[in-house]
């Protein structure tokens, strides 16, 4: 470092010289901030917006209710809606569990630089990157061999996996080390531990992660064109292991297919419900998890 | 086996662990200094009977030569200057410092005859009759009366939870302040509350021993005066061990005191003398702790 020039501390108190270009360059940066989260937020309330204005218009009780006509065209979205949240409380049925499980493991129990471990945290990460329609088709060509709705379950459990493994790890991650030291010192062990304080603790965090691997899960469309395809949509059904169950994503799909100006603005509608859905999901988790946080102390 | 004092209940023997340790010949406590309080010397039994011990984390060598008995209801502070190997020493009677990587302890530390470290110890078992109190309060995100009934509740001390919860308070010295909202959260306490809690937490599964590191010095002085009265009633049913930074505090609380200090030679923190707290601080051998006792150190 060079030594400072001299200054004259009596000098007013304003920006000269290189703090004035400082100022300007933060300045620009700021800018280019503002404008991009504004294209962001923007383009999020645009959709949101749109979805709203066209969906409401064929939105109604009845259509909500009553199924579809027979070879589809017109009609509600009642056997839809019963059985999208069947596949998808299927699949977290599964990935609930499982994902809690895998992150007690990589955060509770696993010793350092256990190979285990990692081979546990790359795939997680990896299984989280997969493309879903190949996940669709390896449960249809090599577990399922057909249409159904538990096998869209199985899919939607294998996206849902990773995501709340994840989020379970990091909420896991956060309790403090302390509470563990705690639980110690009292002669109990580990695992009476982490069923009655350290679950209970990161609880809230853990349902908002799953929450919002359902949200997730609820809108993907790929592997049920594999596995939930062949449905009939004018007839409520709850037999999710015999034949595909209806769903909101394909439906969309299907109507938007019929090109028809009816089914168009029908599919609106259709998009405003699992926009809807998934949006109260998204905020429900986030207050969830504003409020264990306020209980955990952080 | 020693004698045990008139006023002391004899505690029952249990093991550590399946098969039998040889229990070594009974050590004859030294009787300087420790009396009944009506002027009759007495025999101790030795709780800790601690030789050659030396702890490593990883190539760093933390605490080398300590060798030391602790004798059953007494206090024995641990004092020195930051970095001698205190918080290692008092964390390794417990086997808190299991969980730390490269974690290695040599020499011997026999607990009732039974070794610590023996491959069949059970450190659950340990910390169930070691209870430990850390510097910083950490109560469980539960309510008052969870917090305390957690660990019995875990250990299958149901009977009579509501009396054992009430029983860990009184002696903690806490009860007044918070029986009208035992339900409410552990976190609403003050810090000084919050370290009783913590003490009250411990003892409700009555150990033999309760280990207390620094439990003080994240507290005001009033807090502090209360905590250091109420090792003085505790110690009458516990062994305590204590660390703390503060001199004074241990002149006030502890029987016999341990001073360690960092080895001139080999820069490792070592045991330097211990011996009655009068002597200790009114008359020690060692120049070294002379030197810390009067604030001379450096």
């Amino acid at each position: 470092m060079s030594e400072l020039p001299a200054f004259d501390p009596t000098a007013p108190l304003v920006a000269t010289g290189n703090l004035q270009r400082r100022l300007v360059v933060s300045g620009v940066v700021q800018l280019l901030s503002w404008i991009a989260a504004g294209i962001a937020v923007g383009v999020l309330a645009f959709v949101v917006i749109e979805v709203l204005v066209r969906g409401l218009a064929v939105l109604s009780w009845s259509f909500l209710t009553t199924n579809a006509g027979q070879f589809g065209g017109g009609g509600g979205i009642g056997s839809a809606i019963i059985g999208s949240a069947l596949i998808v409380a299927f699949g977290a049925l599964i990935a609930a569990p499982l994902g809690v499980l895998c992150a007690i493991y990589l955060v509770e129990f696993a010793p350092r630089r256990s190979p285990l471990a990692t081979v546990l945290r790359t795939g997680l990460d990896m299984m989280q990157g997969f493309p879903t329609i190949v996940i669709g088709l390896f449960i249809f060509g090599v577990v399922s061999k057909k249409q159904s709705g538990f096998a869209a379950s199985l899919a939607l459990a294998m996206v849902m996996l990773p995501l709340i493994a994840r989020t379970s790890q990091e909420v896991l991650l956060t309790i403090p080390q302390s509470l563990r030291e705690a639980t110690d010192a009292l002669g109990i062990d580990r695992w009476r531990s982490i069923l009655t304080v350290i679950l209970p603790t990161a609880l809230g965090g853990i349902v908002t992660g799953a929450i919002l691997a359902i949200a997730r899960a609820a809108g993907e469309t790929a592997p049920l064109l594999i596995l939930d395809g062949l449905f009939n949509a004018s007839h409520t059904t709850i037999d999710i292991f015999g034949h595909g169950v209806p769903n909101l994503p394909l439906l969309i799909w299907e109507a938007a297919e019929g090109g028809t100006p009816a089914e168009l603005s029908r599919v609106w509608g259709i998009a405003l419900v699992l926009l809807g859905l998934i949006l109260i999901a998204n905020i429900s988790a986030r207050v969830l998890l504003a409020r264990s946080r306020r209980r955990m102390g952080l | 086996m020693s004698i045990d004092p008139p006023d002391q209940v004899a505690r029952p023997r249990m093991r550590l662990q399946p098969t039998p340790a040889p229990a070594p010949p009974p050590a004859v406590a030294p009787t300087a200094g420790l009396t009944n309080g009506i002027g009759h010397e007495l025999i101790r039994p030795a709780v800790f009977d601690i030789t050659d011990m030396s702890v490593h984390y990883g190539a760093k060598r933390a605490l080398a030569w300590t060798t030391l008995k602790v004798y059953r209801n007494l206090a024995t502070a641990v004092i020195g200057p930051s970095g001698c190997g205190k918080s290692t020493f008092l964390r390794s009677l417990n086997r808190m410092n299991d969980s730390i990587p490269g974690f290695r302890v040599d020499g011997q530390i026999l607990y009732h005859g039974h070794d610590l470290y023996n491959k069949a110890t059970n450190r659950v078992e340990v910390r169930r009759r070691i209870g430990m109190v850390f510097q910083k309060p950490n109560p469980f995100p539960k309510s008052i009366y969870d917090n305390i009934a957690w660990a019995p509740r875990n250990l299958g001390m149901r009977k009579d939870l509501d009396e054992r919860v009430e029983k860990a308070i009184r002696q903690a010295a806490l009860w007044d302040e918070v029986k009208d909202r035992l339900k409410s959260s552990a976190l609403s306490l003050s810090g000084g509350q919050q370290q009783r809690l913590c003490i009250a937490r411990a003892i409700a599964v009555e150990p033999d021993v309760l280990l207390l590191d620094e439990p003080a010095s994240a507290l005001d002085p009033v807090a502090t005066q209360s905590i250091e009265d109420l090792i003085h009633q505790l110690k009458n049913r516990f062994t305590i061990v204590i660390v703390t930074h503060n001199m004074q505090q241990a002149a006030r609380v502890a029987d016999r005191t341990a001073f360690f200090s960092l080895d001139s030679v080999e820069r490792v923190g070592t045991l330097i003398e211990y011996d009655t707290t009068e002597k200790i601080f009114s008359n020690p051998v060692d120049t070294r702790t002379r030197d810390y006792v009067t604030g001379r150190f450096g």
